[in-house]
């Protein structure tokens, strides 16, 4: 068998081994999707009418970006705990005392988990239209939207990887990524309009690549975005999410495999 | 031809408390088809060594030839002939008993119909053809074992490391697990063993290296080790602390009896095995000393352990770490 197609191969055994844990294990997904529906029903119906979008719109059209990226940023910490327990138990030791290609736990890893984060996706958009989230612009902009997000998947799923691979034990991992997604999705523009915000941290939020991410999002379905207006980072949120998403991959994802390549060390 | 050559190993830890040498100049050879036994106590350095010939762990100095093959150049050739069973079961939870070992068996690049074929016949020979069809999590101790080293066998290797293969089994499960790796043994199968017990050595390995700190303190059969030690012992303790002197003289007339005056217990070698006891037991009873418990005991790694080194396997040592 040629080199590439052991690459291939066994980079799709892992990913299916990975994607079994779902079913096994259905509380996860199940809690995860229930966690933003909750976060759905709670800002559409509790918070929401508390917040008043400068410039006017649908508080349920502003909010639905955000809770699609909050997501798939805390994707980042499901692929963390996957690591650690893959460590832990013992079996990336038994992956790499096999003749196996040594691309094929990160390579499956990476595969699998973006099946997974895409899949969420998919029930967070139907969850979104069911409160009356809508998308005005066209399928062009729509897939442009998509094509961000799952980038933007992939970016802080290399994270958790390595994040997984630094923790020593699961428990920390779970901590350890709430205590880094929380901040980075609750000061953005995911919930609130950042105008409201102290200056210190308004300045964090205008920088921050959740803002950016969903912001772009928000242009791209047409739904109301009063960050656009006024600021650097609110005008160009699609070039910078694009910038984020490629800083973040080429700075975690070398990083990441040089640490799993050390594990021998 | 040597089925694992090893010279001069070194493995230091670095942690920011300071360095550990798990491994200070391993040398060791075991013959292609026969059995070494790695003996000695936590901490010992026996797991970073499986792990270093494994290819999981790199040297920081020594080389070691597998199968003719050299770890640290030809790892994944190495890796193509060897099966590794570990001291916690490395399977996936998730998975069936049937779907992790078709999973190795496809990662071990066998094709997926002989993957499947394997699996069948592993899980026959390792009694989990009931449970192969439940996801490993709902699997006992034992069977958890026994599919973790059905998953190391899965590629047929041609030499076999196992890691403590029954720390935590149950007498039963125990014994079972040595029938599967005598079978292995059987089919010309060369061996690394790693464990606490003199006697599982005893059972299963050819040639035995008892290891402290890091280092190979002694080698040769369990029966050269045992002699090593003095063999088996007479262990009484009497019921009254007056009758210990006389108990002492009756015992070893010339020495060689070791008194621990709390416990009121006292040992002696005993190379006329059981008939010395029975004779000791009838001379202290025509003496008239009343004993609370006699017995004849086999020589036990602490014994090999306190002969060897002078301190026991237990002792906590300040360097050492976990492996």
């Amino acid at each position: 068998m040629s080199a590439v197609r052991v690459v291939a191969t066994d980079g799709g055994i892992v990913a299916w081994r990975n994607l079994k844990r779902i079913p096994r294990i259905p509380e996860l997904a199940i809690f995860a999707i229930l966690q933003s529906i909750m976060f759905v029903l709670l800002f559409a119906y509790v918070f929401g009418g508390a917040i008043p979008l400068p410039g006017g719109g649908s508080y349920k059209e502003y909010l639905m970006p955000g809770i699609f990226i909050q997501t798939l940023g805390f994707g980042s910490i499901t692929t963390a705990i996957g690591m650690a327990d893959d460590l832990q138990k013992g079996l990336i030791d038994r992956f790499r005392s096999l003749p196996m290609a040594r691309s094929a736990v990160l390579s499956g890893r990476t595969v699998s988990d973006l099946i997974y984060n895409a899949c969420l996706l998919v029930v967070l958009m139907a969850t979104g239209l069911a409160v009356g989230w809508r998308v005005h612009n066209g399928i062009g902009d729509f897939l442009a939207a998509v094509a961000l997000m799952l980038g933007f998947t992939l970016a802080m799923l290399w994270i958790g990887v390595l994040l997984g691979l630094l923790v020593p034990s699961v428990e920390v991992a779970q901590q350890l990524g709430f205590l880094v997604i929380f901040p980075l999705t609750f000061v953005s523009n995911a919930f609130v309009p950042i105008q409201t915000l102290p200056s210190v941290l308004q300045t964090f939020a205008e920088w921050n690549p959740f803002s950016a991410l969903v912001s772009a999002c928000r242009e791209l379905f047409g739904n109301p975005n009063p960050f656009a207006a006024g600021t650097y980072p609110g005008e160009h949120s699609i070039v910078l999410s694009v910038i984020w998403i490629v800083v973040l991959l080429v700075v975690f994802a070398p990083v990441a495999v040089h640490r799993y390549q050390a594990i021998d060390r | 031809m040597a089925g694992i050559e090893a010279a001069g190993l070194v493995k230091v830890y670095r942690s920011r408390r300071g360095q550990a040498r798990a491994l200070d100049g391993v040398d060791l050879t075991v013959d292609e088809g026969s059995v070494l036994g790695l003996l000695g106590p936590n901490g010992a350095g026996k797991t970073t060594c499986v792990r270093i010939l494994a290819t999981l762990l790199r040297a920081d100095a020594g080389s070691a030839r597998v199968g003719g093959l050299d770890i640290s150049r030809e790892a994944q050739q190495v890796r193509r002939l060897i099966g590794l069973s570990g001291q916690y079961a490395a399977i996936d939870e998730n998975l069936t008993g049937r779907e992790n070992l078709w999973m190795f068996g496809r990662l071990y690049q066998l094709p997926s119909a002989e993957a499947r074929r394997r699996a069948d016949e592993l899980l026959g020979r390792f009694d989990l053809e009931d449970a192969a069809d439940r996801v490993s999590k709902t699997y006992s101790g034992g069977m958890r074992r026994r599919l973790d080293l059905a998953s190391a066998l899965i590629g047929r290797p041609r030499l076999l490391f196992l890691d403590e293969p029954t720390t935590g089994l149950d007498p039963r499960s125990r014994l079972a697990m040595w029938e599967v790796i005598r079978n292995q043994v059987a089919e010309g199968v060369t061996v690394l063993l790693t464990t606490q017990y003199l006697e599982e050595a005893d059972e299963l390995a050819d040639t035995i290296a008892v290891v402290d700190r890091g280092r190979i303190i002694a080698r040769g059969t369990a029966a050269q080790l045992k002699r090593q030690v003095g063999g088996e012992r007479i262990e009484i303790v009497v019921r009254d602390p007056g009758d210990m002197g006389r108990a002492t003289a009756l015992l070893g007339p010339d020495g060689g009896v070791t008194v621990d005056e709390h416990e009121r217990r006292l040992t002696v070698a005993a190379q006329g095995g059981a008939q010395q006891l029975v004779d000791v037991v009838r001379d202290l009873g025509d003496e008239g000393i009343a004993v609370a418990d006699v017995g004849l005991r086999r020589p036990t790694l602490d014994d090999v352990f306190l002969e060897l080194t002078g301190h026991g396997a237990e002792e906590p040592l300040p360097e050492r770490v976990a492996t």
